[in-house]
């Protein structure tokens, strides 16, 4: 990613503003920062940000109302800083719009994959990508044709569905309910245990050793996120 | 009364008489498992069968331990009886093998056994009194947990509740009891050594018993029931071979209760001399023709005396009698009293010429026991009368007068008709019988009308001249004279048994009340059941509304805890009744002399340390609420009622003392927690940026690496542990939210094993799930979080480099899952304390700093989520084996995916 993005940071505390503002700056983004809503949203209109980072703790408005004002306005990707053990508020965080969280404390690492996936996807969003491949997993979407280490796998056409919206928005978070909304339709939005099932099938298929899965990654209380082929995540 | 205590009270001799030709029952009693009581009593039984006694072992348990076994091994045993029960094959004592072999001396072990469903009588002690009533001797162990009475407070002493009890009477007809005594030092030793017996399943129960505090307690029970039980025996004995007493057992203190003023300052001064000499203390109150003659001020002060005395201690004692002096002196010998404490009469020089002085009466036939003569001051407000009492409902019913009326006209009918066969004066004794019918069937002043219209009919009937009421013979004259005065003297006797009689039957039915309250209030052990039940009791006793107001737990307000009927607030003048009475301790309200135009009349409910509460009671009418008897009857349920309360309250005092220790000593743990394991990770972040600050460009690449990796691994560290902390107070406030899910455990060591990676560098971490594990009912954020602190904790204690298993089994109605390490293991004491909070392991240096949280968090969070986790060491090498098990959910709760999608 030689390319330089806008990233506005929102957050009340100066010490993360220092050292994300540093770190973004070193790998050559512009960066804009606020220490409040009513801040963020004036240079979310004047400054034009490709990525937002913001803090659900703000001293004005709540980070929710923050995160709906935004969508209102744009289609700029959200990630929102979240403490750990507070998934309810991630959840929420993600329904009204955001695109991904990362838990404080968090590691430089960590942000930078998360912002690199989400550029990713603004830059993508008008077509699906016809195809996925990531170690010896290759997914052809339009083909319907996934294999492993060479071999065809075998999908329910459940199992498929839900494979395709992973791979849609790889590197991404999906919440539960998204999940199941899309594959299983609004009615059956709570049903947390049919999706339990089927990932578990999914990655007896796909998964090298499916105890330690390196594919699709379970987010706790949240959802499940498909992980980025090692060389678009360093 | 010397002709009495010279002849054996004939109690004493039947109970002696009641024991020929039984067996004797001899108990090893014991403070707690373990102590040893089955080889005191088998040490006991080789002993008598030297002395060539038939000792024979109906049935002992030895569970293992070897040097009971030797001792079993030369006496001859009765094979048990096998019972089928269910799927399960029991023994029990052969009772019929036994009364057939009829050995002189039987061994039977733990008394408070249950049988086996099926057996001849439910519980080995009924087995013991058949076989002591068919002459066999017996000696049997009992622990004293076991004993029905202590059973409650033992329960709030050690927490734990023993289902099997035994009636206490059993240690009263035991001929002997044996206390087996040992050091609660010693028995925790021996606990450790493995030579306590403990039931697998209720190991962690059992190791919490074993507490010294607990201990102590139980020890200083068993000692104390005995001693009682001894002092009981010394009675008995005195009683059956007519010693009269006192007999040197410690000192006994009677005090004499009267109406008199000073009796309140006597009872005070007896309760000194009682507690100075450690000796326990009787209020007496003798009865006698002249207290029947009292008026109902009088009587109730006599049982507010009683009260006090009772509140102060005592126990306490009403016997009827003629006079007094002699009952006082009679009851002291009886029960080896040692000093008796009376008031110095107020009476007059005169009145004591004509009636004789108790006092002097006392110190001159007392002996060897000491009178204390004590000049007290009269306590005004117990001579102050405090509540008006209604009078009792004056009957006058004129059924009663008609049928006076009628009985004289039955007597003059019959006297007319036997007029030709008796004589004149024969007639009279017709006339006498109806008076007595009337005084046996109304009472007094119907018998004196009867009296009164006989002397008059007999007179006009049968004395001539007839039809007139003048008197011609002047013996006749004589004679009617003395029919009248017998007739009026016939009246009062006749009306005064009836009194005595009906007052007595009343009075039995209201002890018998009282009683059978009592024991409903002995066992209500919640305090909202006891109000509620004592609310019903006054009210369907008294006929009135009942409502009991107890003070609020913070401040000294008042608030309304139970009614009967039920009713949720009293108005505004009426709770201010209640907070006066609560303030002053005082009766208060309707009929009293504080407030009394208040609906309602407010008792202080009353104990020895003071105030713990206030009865109201109010019934329609205006005026004065109670008679005396029912003011007699309220007072008695209320002291009943106040015990209660305070006994409730005293045991949750205990319970709440108890936590705050535990609270005060967590305090402490977690500074010493906070101060070390928040500096330490602070200290080396702390170095590790000032070092690169200062000398970065000194340092080559490696080395800033280094000091990097520091700053990360302990920043992470702290991280971790102001995460246990949060868990631990989100725990200890309650504020844990299950979100509680059918979830994939698998799915979830998945998750762990990635967020612990930094963790388990060092570690090589070996993953076993069995395949189709079922989902279970879960909250996934938490129950991840026991599984990292479970790695965590295995990869601080097991050498770098060593191997941790996990491993994940459906077993049963269960899943299991063993993080399983290879470090030094657990010392076996430790293996329960490992899941207290800010417990650790005593720290060998190379140990990484531990919070002691994070097993407390584990077990924590698993019981909220309905598992539980246990710890053991490895048996094949060192290592340690912490265990999860989680209940698998009926398979009703799983909805199958596969058919709601096609």
């Amino acid at each position: 990613m030689a390319n330089s993005y806008t990233v506005l940071v929102v957050d009340d505390e100066p010490g993360i503003l220092r050292f994300v503002r540093a770190s973004l700056k070193a790998v050559g983004h512009a960066v804009v920062t606020a220490d409040n809503a009513a801040g963020a949203l004036a240079l979310l209109a004047t400054e034009k940000p490709d990525v937002v980072i913001l803090d659900l703790g703000l001293p004005d408005r709540s980070g929710f109302d923050v995160i709906t004002e935004i969508r209102r306005r744009s289609q700029v990707p959200i990630i929102v800083l979240s403490a750990r053990g507070d998934e309810r508020s991630k959840v929420q965080a993600l329904d009204l719009g955001a695109d991904d969280y990362i838990a404080k404390p968090f590691g430089m690492a960590e942000l930078m994959a998360r912002i690199r996936a989400a550029l990713r996807h603004r830059f993508q969003a008008q077509g699906e990508m016809p195809a996925f491949v990531s170690g010896d997993l290759a997914v052809d979407l339009v083909r319907r044709h996934v294999t492993r280490a060479g071999q065809e796998v075998k999908l329910s056409p459940k199992e498929f569905e839900l494979l395709r919206h992973l791979v849609a928005h790889a590197g991404k978070v999906l919440t539960h309910r998204h999940l199941l909304r899309e594959v299983w339709g609004p009615a059956q939005a709570d049903e947390v245990q049919y999706l339990r099932v089927f990932i578990r099938g999914l990655r007896q298929k796909l998964e090298p050793d499916p105890t330690r899965p390196t594919h699709i990654l379970t987010e706790l209380g949240v959802g499940y996120r498909l992980q980025l082929p090692p060389e678009q995540r360093a | 009364m010397p002709d009495r205590e010279a002849r054996p009270s004939p109690e004493a001799l039947l109970d002696a008489a009641r024991q020929e030709g039984r067996g004797r029952l001899k108990i090893f009693l014991g403070a707690a498992p373990g102590v040893g009581k089955t080889y005191a009593m088998l040490l006991s039984a080789q002993a008598k069968r030297r002395e060539g006694i038939d000792v024979v072992v109906g049935i002992v348990e030895t569970h293992g331990r070897r040097e009971t076994e030797a001792l079993l091994d030369e006496l001859k045993v009765i094979p048990r009886r096998e019972v089928e029960y269910k799927t399960h094959r029991l023994t029990e004592m052969d009772i019929d093998a036994i009364l057939k072999r009829r050995p002189q001396l039987l061994l039977v072990d733990e008394l408070a056994h249950t049988n086996a469903p099926g057996s001849r009588h439910l519980k080995r002690y009924l087995d013991v009194e058949e076989l002591i009533a068919a002459g066999i001797d017996v000696f049997t162990t009992l622990n004293i947990q076991h004993v029905e009475s202590l059973n409650d407070v033992i329960a709030r002493i050690t927490r734990i509740r023993v289902r099997e009890t035994v009636p206490d009477s059993i240690l009263d007809q035991a001929d002997d009891i044996e206390i087996v005594d040992l050091a609660p030092d010693d028995l925790i030793q021996r606990l450790r050594d493995g030579k306590v017996y403990v039931p697998h399943q209720a190991e962690r129960a059992v190791r919490h018993y074993f507490q010294p505090g607990n201990l102590t307690a139980l020890r200083e029970l068993a000692l104390r029931r005995t001693a009682q039980r001894v002092d009981d025996q010394l009675l008995s004995h005195m009683r059956a071979h007519a010693i009269a007493g006192p007999w040197p057992a410690g000192d006994r203190v009677l005090v004499c209760i009267s109406e008199a003023g000073n009796t309140p300052g006597l009872i005070r001064y007896a309760r000194r001399t009682a507690d100075r000499l450690h000796a326990p203390w009787t209020a007496l109150s003798v009865e006698t023709a002249r207290t029947a003659h009292l008026n109902d001020q009088q009587r109730d002060r006599i049982a507010d005396h009683l009260r006090l005395a009772e509140r102060l201690g005592a126990s306490t004692i009403t016997i009827p009698g003629r006079k007094i002096a002699d009952e006082i002196i009679g009851y002291a010998r009886a029960n080896n009293i040692t000093q008796i404490v009376i008031g110095k009469s107020g009476r007059s020089r005169w009145f004591e010429i004509m009636h004789g002085s108790v006092v002097h009466d006392l110190v001159r036939k007392t002996g060897a026991i000491s009178v204390h003569v004590v000049s007290a001051e009269t306590d005004e407000a117990s001579a102050a009368r405090q509540v008006t009492t209604r009078r009792q409902p004056a009957s006058f019913p004129l059924a009663s007068y008609a049928g006076s009326a009628g009985a004289v006209l039955v007597a003059v009918g019959i006297g007319s008709l036997v007029e030709r066969f008796i004589g004149l004066q024969s007639i009279s004794l017709v006339f006498l019988m109806g008076v007595l019918c009337c005084a046996i069937a109304w009472g007094l002043w119907p018998a004196l009308l009867a009296s009164l219209a006989s002397a008059l009919a007999f007179n006009f009937f049968f004395i001539p001249p007839l039809y007139t009421f003048t008197i011609a013979d002047p013996e006749n004259v004589v004679s009617l004279f003395f029919f009248a005065l017998v007739a009026v003297i016939v009246s009062n006797l006749t009306a005064a048994t009836r009194a005595q009689i009906i007052s007595a039957r009343a009075g039995a039915k209201t002890t018998a009340e009282l009683y059978a309250f009592s024991r409903k209030l002995a066992g209500i052990g919640a305090l909202d059941d006891l109000l509620w039940a004592t609310a019903f009791q006054v009210s369907s006793m008294l006929k009135s509304s009942t409502v009991l107001l107890l003070p609020e737990r913070d401040a000294d307000s008042l608030a309304l805890a139970s009614a009967y009927p039920p009713e949720d607030r009293l108005d505004e003048a009426d709770m201010a009744a209640a907070r006066w009475c609560w303030e002053h301790g005082s009766p208060t309200g309707r009929g009293s002399d504080t407030l009394p135009g208040g609906k309602w009349l407010f008792l202080p409910l009353r104990t020895g340390s003071g105030t713990v509460g206030i009865i109201g009671i109010e019934r329609p009418g205006t005026g004065p609420l109670l008679t005396p008897d029912e003011r007699r009857l309220l007072d008695a349920l209320a002291d009943q009622v106040a015990v209660a309360i305070e006994r409730i309250s005293l045991a949750r005092g205990l319970a709440e003392a108890r936590v705050l220790t535990e609270t005060e000593r967590l305090r402490a743990a977690l500074l010493t927690s906070i101060s070390h394991d928040l500096r330490t990770p602070l200290a080396s972040i702390l170095g590790s940026v000032s070092s690169l600050r200062s000398y970065a460009d000194k340092y080559d690449a490696a080395d800033r690496d280094e000091l990097l990796a520091t700053l990360e691994g302990e920043a992470e560290r702290l991280n971790r542990f102001v995460g246990n902390l949060l868990d631990m107070t989100r725990l200890e406030a309650g504020g844990i939210e299950l979100k509680l899910d059918l979830t994939d455990a698998a799915e979830i060591v998945g998750t762990v094993l990635e967020r612990a990676g930094s963790v388990l560098a060092q570690h090589r971490v070996e993953v076993s799930l069995m395949p189709d594990l079922p989902m279970l009912r879960l909250d996934p954020i938490l129950f991840e979080q026991v599984l990292f602190n479970l790695l965590d904790n295995a990869a601080k204690y097991a050498p770098a480099g060593s191997r941790i298993d996990l491993v994940a089994r459906h077993d049963g109605d269960v899943v299991a899952i063993d993080v399983i390490d290879e470090g030094p293991g657990i010392p076996p004491d430790d293996l329960e304390r490992i899941f207290d909070k800010f417990y650790r392991v005593q720290a060998q240096d190379r140990q990484r700093a531990g919070t002691g949280l994070g097993l407390a968090i584990c077990r924590g969070f698993i019981e909220a989520q309905g598992g539980n986790i246990t710890a053991r060491n490895r048996r094949d090498r060192l290592g340690a084996v912490l265990t999860l098990r989680i209940p698998v959910p009926d398979a009703s709760e799983i909805r199958e995916p596969m058919a709601a999608n096609g």
